[in-house]
């Protein structure tokens, strides 16, 4: 369970200050797809990355399974981030220089599992996503939305609570985007809690509840239903 | 920071990244590596090469490892028959010779001065006694032949000349050493020694770079012994070579408890050199070391540089890495092991071009300068300091710029915000 309280996020530049995020009250229950939308520049991507841990809010508490998220540390946001979430990005954010298997393997490595155990379980979480056979490639000879599949790999494999998303469909097309989000689809079946920032009302439907931000504040929070919709026309 | 979690994250990384990077831009830093290497040791070791180019010319072609010499009070070495048969009884004894010693001068214008006032062409001299053939034996006296040739055993009426001693060869007049103009292999001279002349020919001109043997007249000891009138056989020095492998200090100690410390001054090579000689090579040292240190900065430099712009442009991806929970010490020290790659590599390239390419080559052909002949002197021990204090400075130069970009924020480093 995710629970925001006030959260606030204004940016400095000099003496102008902005205001992002006014004061933002929400939670997400485990196991919940929520979709936040808005118009560019609304705030939905500053709300996930406070959210996520990837940013400081200016005020405001966030709770994650009732501890205080807010207040930790730098190296314990970093211990939650590599143990408790999983993240994809817009832009896929794979490491160019490692294989699909080893961009995969590196936050498993980094929780103390053997290169063995790391390499295998990150295997595992690329043949989930259709990629078994693409392992050894590098980031440049995949397809993007091959990408977006290794980035999702690397955000399951070692089973978060929440996932967090980005923009995941914003740089593919139409075929790529149905697969990511047929994954999504499945995942969330599975029961993986899931925070997807988009701005595509049709993906947006995938998810059983959409926040809507405006100016830096929730304008509406809809639970549309419960199942996820059938699969799109490839 | 050096956790073993760390290390084992940071190394994964940085292999991938070393194995996947630009060759050329591996290359090219593993070569100024390799450069700076080259720089650190050989500069140093050309410097103090130097002054043991003298040193080893001097023990190979006038004292030999140890050197006998007579005591300060004495002109000669008492007894010196049967301290050369003693020495000679024993096995760590190669090979000796023994040299007669004196002050003298030699003239070349005394047939043609036709005045008292007018100046003489002549200077003053040490002369040395020597047996030709034990003589060439001993430090290959007759390879050093400018002009003219070596002295022969029944030569009589013939001397042997150092190069500065003519003028033609010389730097240039020095005080108390005035070179002979006009003189070369045939010429006639006038040798004085303790108020007896002979005219003797000039029968070669020795060409070797240390003094006392560019500065001397050589003749048969025979000749010289007439000329000084003695009627002895006790010389002057008796100059020995061991055989391989002899430590000379114990030679000397051996030599000493058998009581020929009393009859003669005995010095090993070392002992020899004058503390004048260590304070140069001392000073020589420093100024290599100078010099080198600029060469360390540089290379600091350029790895610093190196690093930072691999760190900033990559600022995103570590930025990613560090949002998705890698810590920043496992980032920075794959840094770090990128540049030990760096160090090492040079520094390991380099030890194959100074020992295997180098050293020999300069061993085998000395660099000619005018007073020595100048070796590569890169002891093993020196060249791990070197190599430790640049794997030392590149890790730090590394380490440095990517602790710069790891501590920006993640999620600034994520969105290239500044």
């Amino acid at each position: 369970m995710i629970e925001i309280k006030n959260l606030t996020k204004t940016f400095k530049d000099g003496p102008r200050e902005t205001q992002v995020l006014k004061g933002i009250t929400l939670s997400v229950g485990n196991g919940e797809f929520v979709a936040i939308m808005g118009r560019s520049g609304a705030g939905k991507s500053t709300l996930l990355y406070q959210i996520s841990l990837l940013d400081e809010p200016t005020s405001g508490e966030i709770r994650i399974n009732g501890r205080e998220a807010h207040s930790l540390t730098e190296r314990d946001k970093m211990l939650f981030r590599l143990a408790e979430f999983g993240y994809v990005f817009q832009d896929y954010a794979l490491l160019p220089e490692l294989t699909a298997l080893e961009n995969v393997a590196l936050p498993l490595l980094m929780q103390g599992l053997s290169n063995a155990a790391a390499e295998e379980k990150a295997g595992a979480a690329l043949t989930r996503v259709g990629l078994g056979k693409r392992m050894k490639n590098l980031p440049s000879q995949l397809s993007g939305g091959e990408q977006q599949r290794v980035s999702i790999s690397r955000a399951i494999a070692h089973g978060p609570d929440v996932l967090f998303a980005d923009e995941p469909t914003a740089n593919l097309d139409k075929e790529s985007s149905a697969t990511v989000m047929d994954i999504f689809k499945e995942l969330h079946a599975n029961g993986q809690t899931i925070i997807m920032v988009t701005h595509e009302d049709e993906f947006a439907l995938f998810a059983e509840r959409i926040i809507k931000i405006d100016d830096g504040q929730v304008v509406s929070d809809i639970r549309i239903r419960r199942e996820p919709p059938p699969n799109l026309p490839k | 920071m050096f956790s073993l979690l760390n290390i084992r994250v940071g190394f994964y990384l940085a292999v991938r990244q070393l194995r996947r990077a630009s060759l050329w831009t591996t290359g090219l830093i593993v070569f100024v590596m390799l450069l700076t290497f080259l720089n650190l040791v050989v500069v140093t070791g050309i410097l103090v090469g130097l002054i043991d180019g003298i040193n080893e010319s001097y023990r190979t072609q006038y004292t030999g490892d140890v050197i006998l010499s007579a005591l300060p009070t004495k002109n000669y070495i008492e007894n010196t028959p049967d301290v050369v048969a003693f020495i000679k009884t024993l096995p760590q004894v190669s090979l000796l010779t023994e040299r007669y010693q004196t002050g003298g001068t030699i003239e070349a214008n005394y047939l043609t001065r036709t005045s008292d006032t007018e100046k003489k062409n002549a200077t003053g001299v040490q002369v040395i006694g020597i047996d030709p053939v034990a003589e060439d034996a001993f430090i290959n006296l007759g390879s050093y032949m400018l002009e003219g040739a070596y002295l022969a055993e029944s030569d009589y009426d013939q001397i042997l000349v150092g190069k500065n001693l003519l003028a033609k060869y010389a730097f240039g007049e020095q005080p108390g050493l005035t070179p002979l103009k006009d003189v070369g292999p045939g010429s006639k001279v006038r040798l004085t020694i303790n108020g007896h002349t002979r005219e003797v020919f000039l029968k070669g001109v020795i060409g070797s770079k240390i003094d006392v043997l560019a500065a001397s007249v050589f003749m048969p000891a025979s000749e010289l012994r007439t000329i000084m009138g003695r009627t002895d056989q006790n010389v002057a020095q008796i100059a020995i070579r061991l055989v391989p492998g002899s430590d000379p200090d114990a030679f000397k100690q051996l030599l000493l408890a058998s009581g020929i410390g009393e009859k003669a001054k005995v010095q090993t090579f070392a002992d020899s050199i004058p503390n004048g000689v260590e304070d140069i090579k001392k000073t020589f040292a420093m100024l290599g070391n100078g010099f080198s240190s600029i060469g360390l900065v540089v290379a600091a430099i350029t790895i610093f540089i190196v690093i930072f712009i691999n760190a900033i442009t990559r600022r995103k991806f570590i930025g990613i890495l560090k949002g998705i929970g890698i810590s920043g010490s496992a980032i920075e020290i794959s840094y770090i092991f990128q540049s030990l790659f760096y160090a090492v590599i040079g520094s390991g390239i380099g030890l194959l071009v100074l020992y295997g390419l180098l050293v020999p080559a300069v061993a085998a052909h000395p660099i000619d300068f005018p007073f020595s002949d100048g070796i590569l002197v890169a002891p093993v021990d020196g060249t791990m300091i070197r190599i430790l204090l640049l794997v030392l400075t590149t890790v730090v130069a590394g380490y440095l710029p990517s602790r710069m970009i790891v501590r920006r924020n993640t999620l600034d480093s994520i969105l290239g915000r500044n």
